[in-house]
């Protein structure tokens, strides 16, 4: 397990009809390790992240999982096997609460007056509470719809969504985008949290300070092939800023 | 009481988030506003009542039970499409799949009686008309679901063929029920209150714990707000609208029955006038046509609205033709005050 990547990409293309979106990818994310996809608009992040969570099918190569090569029909067996992507546009039922968005579709049901079954509010209320108390947000209306919140707190509500379905591989796009200074800084200290406990995070971004402060590695795309992979320790943002508009 | 209340709930809850506490006021005000409606209506035909005829217009046993039966069949009517509408669709076909149960019924009671006896034919007539009313409501599902036609003209279509084989099957005239068990079921009375009022309010209970507190009822609700998310939540979003408007077609159904109870007989117009009360019943009640919001509570106080305007303004004697008006008002109030709790709770969602 320990030299074995969580989750790998080899030779993964993917092309829309002539165009070709990403060519020949390999990367790979270990257990406890953040991954930074860097580059310009355009250059295949978006196109990868879909390749791995099952969105789009790639045209060529293989998505190994643990060694295991996989090979997802829907975000939704992605999702099953612990790769759970928290997307830029939220996805956010924004009339209900914090807990009922982040048990949709996988709802927990209690028993009223010993026979009846009913939705555990109350259940959803504490995980709700639980998880965004561990995302340092404290939320006192636990029953009032999320379309009440800020952008960062819904954008808590998404990865605590993923944390709290214990998601292995958490793919992160853009996730500090919508944030306030303060949201970012809490986003960056979660995913340090999401790394200390084992799990793998590709992390989109266009903000270099946010990649230098949270990755082990970046990994820089330039119109769908590998411009350069390096650890963090080992680069300065000016080499990366080369690596993304080809100097 | 200008203050939003203090956390009178039970729990403690520190001012921590953003959200603000006059909004919540607006809010609850706003998701009340059926019932307010209601109240100032009841008073303001008690008003009249007393300083014309003298005498009450609420605290009288007859004028509540008539404003209840007058309530039954787009309040059945309102509960299914309260469903699709929080869904974000429209079910146009509801009135005449009605009125096809409603013939389906007076039919089958007929027929069976002989072989079963009243009370059973009743029963088994019941059975057959809610679940021909299935036909057309899963078709309607099918059309929606599955092959992507969008509410509003995929029921259109089942209007018109549901209409059209109700009809055929009425031979273009009203069928008559000869069963006493069935008259009973539609006029008698157990303790003063009459059989379809509590059999209606039952079913009403039921169809506001499924939306409450069901799967069901929690993933209608995100399919309405937001059916991106709910698809990649994994909810199954063809077979959930199937569900739905099968559950439509139930309700449509059992109005049908309750109908041909009442009148013991059976006809195909039965719901004709009755489609468009039970959508302004919906809206009335605080649901929105985008989709997303929207409670049975709230459109059993909407219901209530519109009987209540009806009722009332035969009782005080005015032209039936002002019922139209006063109603669509009421629509139309309604909406504005939708709007602007939409405008005033979205403005943080779109920044």
């Amino acid at each position: 397990m320990s030299d074995q990547p969580l989750l790998e990409t080899r030779h993964l293309s993917k092309n829309f009809g002539p165009v070709q979106a990403l060519a020949d990818l390999s990367m790979h994310v270990n257990a406890g390790e953040v991954v930074a996809l860097a580059g310009d608009n355009g250059a295949g992040k978006t196109t990868l992240i879909k390749a791995i969570s099952g969105v789009y099918r790639p045209s060529s190569g293989q998505v190994l999982l643990k060694g295991r090569e996989v090979s997802f029909a829907s975000p939704q067996e992605a999702r099953e096997s612990g790769i759970e992507t928290i997307y830029q546009d939220l996805a956010l039922a924004d009339n209900l609460s914090i807990g009922a968005n982040i048990f949709l579709g996988r709802e927990p049901m209690t028993k009223a007056f010993g026979f009846l079954p009913v939705l555990d509010r109350k259940k959803m209320a504490e995980a709700a509470r639980d998880t965004m108390a561990l995302l340092d947000f404290h939320v006192s209306r636990l029953d009032a719809p999320v379309s009440n919140f800020s952008g960062g707190q819904r954008q808590a509500v998404a990865i605590g969504r993923a944390v709290y379905w214990n998601a292995q591989v958490l793919i992160m796009d853009e996730p500090t985008a919508a944030l306030g200074v303060p949201e970012q800084r809490k986003v960056i200290s979660l995913i340090h949290q999401l790394k200390e406990q084992g799990r793998g995070v590709i992390f989109i971004s266009h903000n270099l300070q946010d990649i230098f402060a949270v990755s082990d590695r970046i990994v820089v795309l330039r119109r769908g092939v590998m411009a350069g992979e390096r650890r963090i320790s080992d680069t300065t943002h000016d080499e990366v800023v080369k690596l993304m508009v080809g100097g | 009481m200008t203050e939003a209340p203090p956390a009178s709930s039970g729990h403690v809850s520190p001012p921590a988030d953003h959200a603000d506490k006059s909004r919540t006021l607006v809010q609850r005000i706003a998701d009340l506003r059926a019932w307010l409606f209601l109240a100032a209506l009841i008073i303001g035909f008690e008003a009249w009542s007393r300083t014309a005829f003298g005498g009450s217009f609420i605290v009288n046993p007859y004028n509540i039970t008539s404003i209840a039966i007058f309530a039954v069949a787009p309040l059945l009517l309102a509960t299914g499409q309260t469903f699709v509408i929080i869904s974000g669709g429209i079910d146009l076909s509801m009135g005449f799949i009605m009125g096809l149960a409603a013939v389906v019924a007076a039919h089958v009671i007929n027929w069976s009686a002989p072989a079963m006896g009243e009370p059973l034919a009743v029963l088994f007539g019941t059975l057959v008309a809610v679940a021909i009313a299935m036909i057309p409501g899963f078709v309607n599902g099918l059309l929606v679901s599955r092959l992507r036609v969008p509410p509003f003209i995929g029921t259109l279509g089942m209007f018109g063929v549901a209409r059209g084989v109700a009809f055929l099957l009425a031979g273009g005239t009203t069928v008559p029920v000869k069963n006493s068990f069935f008259a009973l079921l539609g006029n008698g009375r157990i303790l003063g209150i009459p059989w379809i009022i509590i059999i209606t309010a039952i079913f009403v209970l039921v169809m506001h714990y499924i939306l409450s507190q069901t799967r069901f009822g929690q993933h209608n609700y995100a399919i309405g707000a937001n059916e991106q998310a709910a698809r990649r939540a994994g909810i199954d979003i063809k077979s959930h609208l199937l569900r739905l408007y099968v559950l439509s077609g139930i309700c449509a159904g059992l109005a049908g029955v309750l109908y041909a109870a009442r009148f013991t007989a059976g006809a195909a117009q039965a719901g004709e006038p009755l489609l468009l009360d039970s959508v302004a019943a919906v809206v009335i009640g605080g649901a929105s046509l985008f989709g997303g919001s929207g409670t049975i509570l709230g459109t059993v106080a909407g219901a209530l609205v519109i009987a209540v305007i009806q009722y009332g303004l035969v009782f005080i004697n005015v032209e039936p033709f002002w019922q139209f008006i006063s109603v669509g008002v009421v629509i139309i109030i309604s909406v504005l005050i939708d709007q602007a709790q939409r405008r005033i709770s979205g403005g943080r969602q779109s920044e």
